[in-house]
């Protein structure tokens, strides 16, 4: 698979010649959903008589707009007006008639224009403004083959969501995780990989042998994930350029719960031996593999801390399932969950102020985040399922999946992709072709 | 149902040998009749049922779980988060054991979970059963280079509800 990133942004430049406004107008990223700000986005405007690949430039202007409006109203912190509502239609590049958006009680405004260049590439363009200031917070402008114009589209929404939050976005991201289908007692699991919107979805296994804990590199086009390939679960390591995989180490016993360090050159992963699980450390370069752990009860579930000085993980040392941080080399564990009930699936946010967790307690399945120290203790969500959070690559979102109950007709057990906001509101379905679980989220691509 | 199969076709073999035995005494029954009149076309004889005969791979899955009194004889349970092997477990156990020292296989002991739990600790779960199981089969005196211990946490269920029965360990011939 061919990664979008080549020959993408030739050329990524802010459009000069207007000048940087104050910002009036802020999104307040830990309100959640309590006040959305009001934001108007135009299509960008385009010709009819300049046609690509991917229809006419007119039409590509249209379709990142409603990309870009679709990301920016699934992230709950945004009303996308209707454009129907629209006073104005779409004017390019020209300065917008402020009066008439302020008059939709619009407070930012999106305008742009795509044009086709000698060379083939499509020169996309875009201008956010603040319309009660009437200034331009930002602009940009991009040149990219016409078939890259979603990925145009995903990093609009990511600078417009950057100037009014002050936070990175996470729309230009991917998700892997494991496509689940066929019957209940015997199920088919493999790879997939998507848009973090759910488009340009791929298998990249077969569905021939069970795939589980998928997880990406921060640095590399690369997965790491389980295996039952031959009966004997192992880690291995693919290339999402090449398509090619390798077992990562041979041991005897199995490998599992993989996930990178922050800077990509390690895997850490539980291994088995002679039914013991702990964990260890793989340099990926030399494949030399370094004993973290080791305890005669389950050690599993790493996650480095974002620059990987730490690493959390989910033991039952104790006696039951609890969450642990330890320093990268092993040492000074400590627990840190404290409240009723069994912890797992620790995974550190990318902000390294939180941990989230999945607990399970009276029935139930949760999802939750606390802090590195254990204290503040939060619960997003519950279902009679979910487990296996991961975050966005801007620490604001968690995704997961969720089973519901098996019915007494042989129906139910639908296992689907969910994403909630850290505040705990926007809960949304991520909605995949077959059934999903264990998501991974990609990091912010280059 | 490879089981089943094979009882029908063990039934098939019984069922013959007692319709054998119904015309042996028939007619030694028929010598003290009075002699009656023959008459001038005896009915057709009803064409024997045909008997299929496979002989049981003595060292197939199959076997197994013949001696075991089916698949479900040929798995073990455990107790909820635990693995440990309780009595019953060790008496299928032994003749597990018993059956792999006069046949000369290799087995996958399968270890499973319920659904009722995180998928990596389960995958750790399962790995402790199969393990557990497979500890009792060595010393029970098999090799244990003949028995490979696998985990598939709990992405194997076979009954949707019932989780007792889900937390197993699967005895299965490589």
């Amino acid at each position: 698979m061919k990664i979008l990133n080549i020959a993408l942004l030739a050329m990524m430049a802010l459009i000069m010649g207007t000048l940087p406004s104050s910002a009036i107008i802020v999104v307040d990223v830990n309100q959640g959903h309590v006040n959305p700000l009001p934001i108007a986005l135009t299509d960008l405007v385009g010709s009819d008589q300049e046609i690509t690949s991917s229809g006419s430039v007119r039409e590509i202007g249209q379709k990142i707009t409603q990309v870009v409006t679709a990301d920016l109203a699934r992230s709950g912190l945004f009303n996308t007006l209707d454009q129907k509502a629209f006073i104005n239609s779409a004017n390019g590049n020209t300065n917008p008639q402020f009066a008439n958006w302020r008059a939709i009680g619009a407070q930012a405004l999106l305008t742009g224009t795509a044009v086709l260049d000698e060379d083939g590439r499509v020169r996309v363009e875009f201008r956010l403004w603040d319309v009660l200031a009437g200034t331009q917070m930002t602009g940009l402008r991009f040149f990219t083959s016409p078939k890259n114009w979603r990925r145009i589209a995903h990093l609009i929404a990511d600078t417009i969501y950057k100037r009014l939050t002050g936070e990175d976005g996470y729309f230009d991201t991917r998700i892997v995780y494991v496509s689940e289908s066929g019957p209940y007692l015997d199920r088919i699991r493999r790879l997939a990989i998507m848009d973090q919107d759910g488009f340009n979805h791929k298998f990249l296994t077969d569905g021939s042998y069970m795939i589980l804990n998928p997880r990406f590199s921060p640095t590399a086009q690369e997965i790491t994930y389980l295996s039952f390939y031959n009966d004997t679960p192992r880690v291995y390591l693919f290339n999402i350029d090449t398509g090619k995989s390798e077992m990562l180490g041979e041991f005897e016993g199995m490998t599992f719960a993989p996930r990178f360090s922050p800077d990509g050159k390690q895997v850490i992963m539980s291994k088995a031996e002679r039914g013991n699980s702990d964990i260890f450390a793989m340099e990926l370069s030399t494949r030399r593999i370094t004993r973290l752990t080791e305890h005669s009860g389950i050690d599993t579930s790493p996650s480095y801390s974002p620059f990987g000085r730490y690493i959390t993980f989910n033991s039952d040392r104790g006696g039951s399932q609890q969450i642990y941080v330890m320093d990268s080399d092993g040492g000074d564990i400590k627990r840190i969950s404290r409240g009723n009930g069994l912890y797992a699936t620790p995974v550190w946010s990318p902000r390294g102020d939180l941990i989230a967790f999945t607990k399970q307690t009276g029935g139930k399945f949760y999802i939750g985040v606390m802090r590195p120290d254990g204290t503040g203790e939060r619960i997003l969500t519950e279902s009679f399922f979910e487990e296996g959070p991961t975050w966005s690559p801007n620490g604001r979102v968690l995704m997961y999946y969720r089973k519901y109950p098996y019915d007494n007709r042989g129906g139910g057990g639908d296992t689907q992709l969910w994403s909630i906001d850290l505040t705990g509101y926007n809960e949304r379905q991520v909605i995949t072709p077959l059934d999903g679980s264990d998501p991974a989220w990609s990091p912010l691509m280059d | 149902m490879l089981k089943n199969k094979f009882y029908a076709k063990f039934l098939l073999m019984i069922g013959a040998a007692l319709v054998l035995s119904a015309c042996a005494n028939t007619n030694d029954s028929a010598m003290d009749e009075a002699p009656v009149p023959v008459e001038a076309t005896p009915p057709p004889a009803p064409a024997p049922t045909p008997v299929e005969t496979v002989q049981i791979d003595p060292l197939s899955q199959e076997a197994l779980d013949m001696v075991m009194g089916g698949i479900e004889g040929a798995m073990v349970h455990f107790a909820y988060d635990r693995y440990d092997v309780d009595a019953t477990a060790r008496n299928i156990l032994q003749a597990q054991a018993n059956w792999m020292q006069s046949n000369n296989v290799n087995v996958i002991v399968e270890g499973h979970c319920d659904e009722r739990g995180t998928r990596e600790y389960n995958l750790a779960l399962g790995d402790r059963r199969a393990n557990a199981v497979k500890n009792y089969l060595v010393a029970m005196g098999v090799n244990a280079s003949r028995i490979r211990a696998v985990s598939y946490g709990k992405e194997r269920p076979v009954d949707m509800n019932d989780h007792a029965k889900n937390r197993r360990g699967y005895t299965r011939v490589n």
